[in-house]
C-alpha cells in the first residue's frame, strides 16, 4: 500500500477523493481535462477556502496542463483566491448604484467594527474583507455579502449586527 | 393594463416558481407545441417574424442571429446554446429577477432556443455572486429531466437536449459573449476577434449561440402565441415588453416588466415614484454602466431602442441610473471608470492603460489637483478609446460613453473642481 502511494506524484496527494470525484464530474461533459480549469479551482476552493500553491500544482498535475497557464486562469477571476481567507469573506459592493447610497461609508464602518482594510483578515480568521463589483440588487443599494448571504438597504448602525448575528440575511 | 408575460409567474414575495406552478399556468406549452409539430426552421421564422431584439445591452435581432448558424452540411459535432447570466454591468438586477422568480421560463426558452439552432447541449453561465439563482436552476433542470422537458427524445420527438450550469469565478468581460466562450473553455476570458462569428465557430470551435437570460424568456411565449401577438405588446417600434429597472435616489427603486417603448417619465414617475425628497434630477444612465449620460429634456422620450438611439445613448440592459443633484457627476463617472479600468481583461493596450490614465486624471480632478489641460486629456481619450475599431472588444468604448456625456452635460462641475480646488459636493459624500 505504501509503496503504492509513493508510486504517485507527490502533488496528486494534496486533492481529497471528494474533491477529485466533484472534478471527475466535470470532466466528464468535457471535451479534454483542461476545459475544466475553473470549475474545479472552485471546487478546491470550496473544499479549503483558497487555492494555496501546492493545490495549484496538484490540479494542473490532474488537468494536464502546465502550472503557470492554471496559476494566469486563477488571478485573471476576481474570486479565486491564491492567499487564505477567513470562514466568512464579506463583499461590499462599490459600484455606482451603491457608491451613491454611501457604500463608501458602509465599507469604514466595516472596517471599524472589524479593525481590518480591504483585503485584510481579522486575527481570529473569522473575515475577510473585499471590495466588489455590482452585485446586481441595486434597487436595494447598498448592498453587501457575508459568506453566502446577502444583505439590502445597509445601514452604518446595521453592520455590527449584520457580521455578529447575520440579521436580514437573505440567500445570494 | 396590458399583458406581462415574464413576470406573471413572479410574486410579490419573490419566492420561485416550481413546476408543478409553472405547468399549472401553462408553462411548457411552448415546448409542446413545438414538439408536436413545428420544425426548426418554423421556430425560427417565428422568431424573425417577432421582431425580438437581444436583451442583453446590444440590441441585436434574435431571430437573424439565430439564423447564421449552419442548419446544413455541418460536420459532425456538438452544437451549443449559452445563455449568458453573468449580470455585471453596474446598476443591473432585471435578469436576477427572472432567475430567481421563475427558472422554468429560462429553461423551456433555452430548449426552444436549442432545438431551432440544432443544440445538443445548452449552458447557462452564471455569475458567481447569484448562488440562489444557480442552485434553482439546477433543481430545475433536474425537475425538467425527470418530465422528459430535457434529456434523450424529449416529448417523443427524437430531439435531445443536455443541459449544464456553470458558476463563474467572477469577471464582468464575461458578459462579452466571445470572452464567455474562452471563459467556458475553462480559459481566462480574453475576448476573441470576430470574424469568425461564434455561429460559426464558438465554443470549443462548435457553432454556438450566446442569448441573455431576458431574450431567452421571451422564447416560450412567442413560440405558443406567435410574432404578432407578440408585437402587439410594444408601444412604439419596437416588439414585446421590456424589464426596466431604476436605481439611484429615488422613492421606490425596482424592476417592472412593462410595454417596450414606455416613456421615461413614466418609469422614473409613476413607477420609482419621482426623486426622493430634497433630490432632484441632474441625468439618468439609460441603460447601465456603459450607456451615455441623458438628462431632463429627454424624460419624455420612448425607453425603446431607436428612440434612446437617436437621443445619443442605448437603452442597453434597460435599468437606469439616476444622477441627483447632490451626487457629484465627477465621483459618478470616476466610480465607473475605475470599474471599467478593473474589469478590463489587459489584452490591448488602449483599454489595458487607457483606462486606468482615465481613472487617475478623474481622480486627480475629483481631488481638487485637476489642471484645464486635463479636460483635454479626457477628450482625447474619449475620441481615441471611445472609438469602435481601436479595442479588442466593446468594453473601452462602453467605458468611455457615461464619460463622453458627463464631459458634455455636467461640464461645469468639472470646471467648479478645477477652478475651487476641491469637491463642491464634499459636504454631501
Amino acid at each position: 500500500m505504501s509503496e503504492q502511494l509513493h508510486s504517485l506524484p507527490a502533488e496528486t496527494l494534496t486533492l481529497s477523493d471528494a474533491e477529485l470525484a466533484e472534478i471527475d464530474a466535470e470532466i466528464a461533459h468535457a471535451p479534454y481535462r483542461a476545459a475544466v480549469a475553473i470549475d474545479a479551482l472552485k471546487i478546491v476552493q470550496a473544499h479549503r477556502r483558497w487555492v494555496s500553491d501546492d493545490c495549484l500544482e496538484a490540479l494542473a498535475a490532474y488537468l494536464e496542463m502546465p502550472p503557470a497557464e492554471l496559476e494566469g486562469i486563477a488571478t485573471f477571476y476576481n474570486l479565486i483566491f491564491r492567499q487564505p481567507v477567513g470562514e466568512k469573506v464579506i463583499l461590499v459592493c462599490n459600484s455606482v448604484s451603491c457608491w451613491i447610497k454611501g457604500c463608501e461609508g458602509i465599507r469604514a464602518a466595516v472596517t471599524e467594527h472589524l479593525g481590518i482594510e480591504p483585503g485584510q483578515t481579522t486575527s481570529d480568521g473569522r473575515f475577510t474583507l473585499l471590495p466588489i463589483t455590482c452585485l446586481g440588487a441595486c434597487d436595494r443599494a447598498p448592498v453587501m455579502m457575508v459568506g453566502d448571504n446577502k444583505f439590502e438597504d445597509v445601514t452604518v448602525e446595521r453592520i455590527p449586527a449584520i457580521l455578529e448575528q447575520d440579521e436580514g440575511a437573505t440567500p445570494g | 393594463m396590458s399583458e406581462l408575460p415574464l413576470t406573471r409567474n413572479v410574486r410579490a414575495d419573490r419566492s420561485p416558481t416550481d413546476l408543478a406552478a409553472y405547468e399549472a399556468n401553462g408553462g411548457y406549452g411552448g415546448l409542446r407545441r413545438a414538439m408536436a409539430g413545428l420544425a426548426p426552421g418554423d421556430c425560427l421564422d417565428i422568431v424573425k417574424d417577432s421582431g425580438l431584439r437581444g436583451r442583453g445591452g446590444a440590441g441585436f435581432p434574435t431571430g437573424m442571429k439565430w439564423s447564421f448558424v449552419p442548419m446544413e452540411n455541418v460536420s459532425p459535432g456538438h452544437k451549443y446554446l449559452i445563455c449568458n447570466a453573468d449580470e455585471m454591468e453596474p446598476g443591473t438586477f432585471k435578469d436576477r429577477l427572472l432567475l430567481e422568480c421563475d427558472p422554468h421560463q429560462l429553461i423551456e426558452g433555452m430548449i426552444l432556443a436549442a432545438y431551432t439552432i440544432g443544440a445538443d447541449v445548452a449552458y447557462i453561465f452564471i455569475r458567481a455572486e447569484y448562488l440562489k439563482a444557480a442552485q434553482l436552476l439546477r433543481e430545475a433542470i433536474a425537475e425538467a429531466k425527470a418530465k422528459n422537458y430535457l434529456g434523450r427524445d424529449i416529448l417523443g420527438s427524437g430531439y435531445h437536449l443536455e443541459m449544464h450550469v456553470h458558476a463563474s469565478a467572477g469577471r464582468y468581460i464575461c458578459g462579452e459573449e466571445t470572452a464567455l466562450i474562452s471563459s467556458l473553455e475553462g480559459k481566462r476570458a480574453n475576448p476573441r476577434a470576430k470574424p469568425p462569428f461564434p455561429q460559426v465557430s464558438g465554443l470549443w470551435g462548435r457553432p454556438t449561440i450566446v442569448n441573455n437570460v431576458e431574450t431567452l424568456c421571451n422564447i416560450p411565449h412567442i413560440i405558443e402565441r406567435g410574432p404578432e401577438w407578440f408585437q402587439g405588446l410594444g408601444l412604439g417600434g419596437d416588439a414585446g415588453t421590456k424589464l426596466y429597472g431604476v436605481s439611484g435616489r429615488v422613492k421606490n427603486p425596482g424592476c417592472w416588466e412593462l410595454p417596450i417603448g414606455t416613456p421615461v417619465r413614466e418609469i422614473l414617475e409613476d413607477r420609482a415614484g419621482g426623486m426622493e425628497d430634497g433630490y432632484q434630477l441632474r441625468g439618468f444612465l439609460p441603460g447601465g454602466g456603459s450607456t451615455d449620460f441623458l438628462v431632463d429634456e429627454h424624460l419624455d422620450l420612448a425607453m425603446d431602442y431607436e428612440t434612446i438611439g437617436k437621443a445619443g445613448s442605448r437603452m442597453g440592459t434597460g435599468t437606469m441610473i439616476i444622477l441627483d443633484d447632490r451626487t457629484c457627476p465627477v465621483g459618478f463617472v470616476k466610480n465607473l471608470i475605475e470599474f471599467f479600468a478593473q474589469e478590463s481583461c489587459g489584452f490591448c493596450t488602449p483599454c489595458r492603460d487607457g483606462l486606468p490614465w482615465n481613472a487617475q486624471v478623474l481622480d486627480d480632478i475629483e481631488q481638487g489637483r485637476g489642471q484645464l489641460e486635463d479636460m483635454d486629456t479626457l477628450e482625447q481619450h474619449v475620441s481615441y478609446i471611445g472609438a469602435i475599431g481601436n479595442t479588442h472588444c466593446a468594453l473601452a468604448p462602453g467605458a468611455m460613453e457615461p464619460l463622453q456625456s458627463a464631459l458634455k452635460y455636467f461640464r461645469d462641475d468639472f470646471l467648479r473642481h478645477i477652478e475651487e480646488r476641491t469637491c463642491p459636493y464634499r459636504e454631501v459624500h
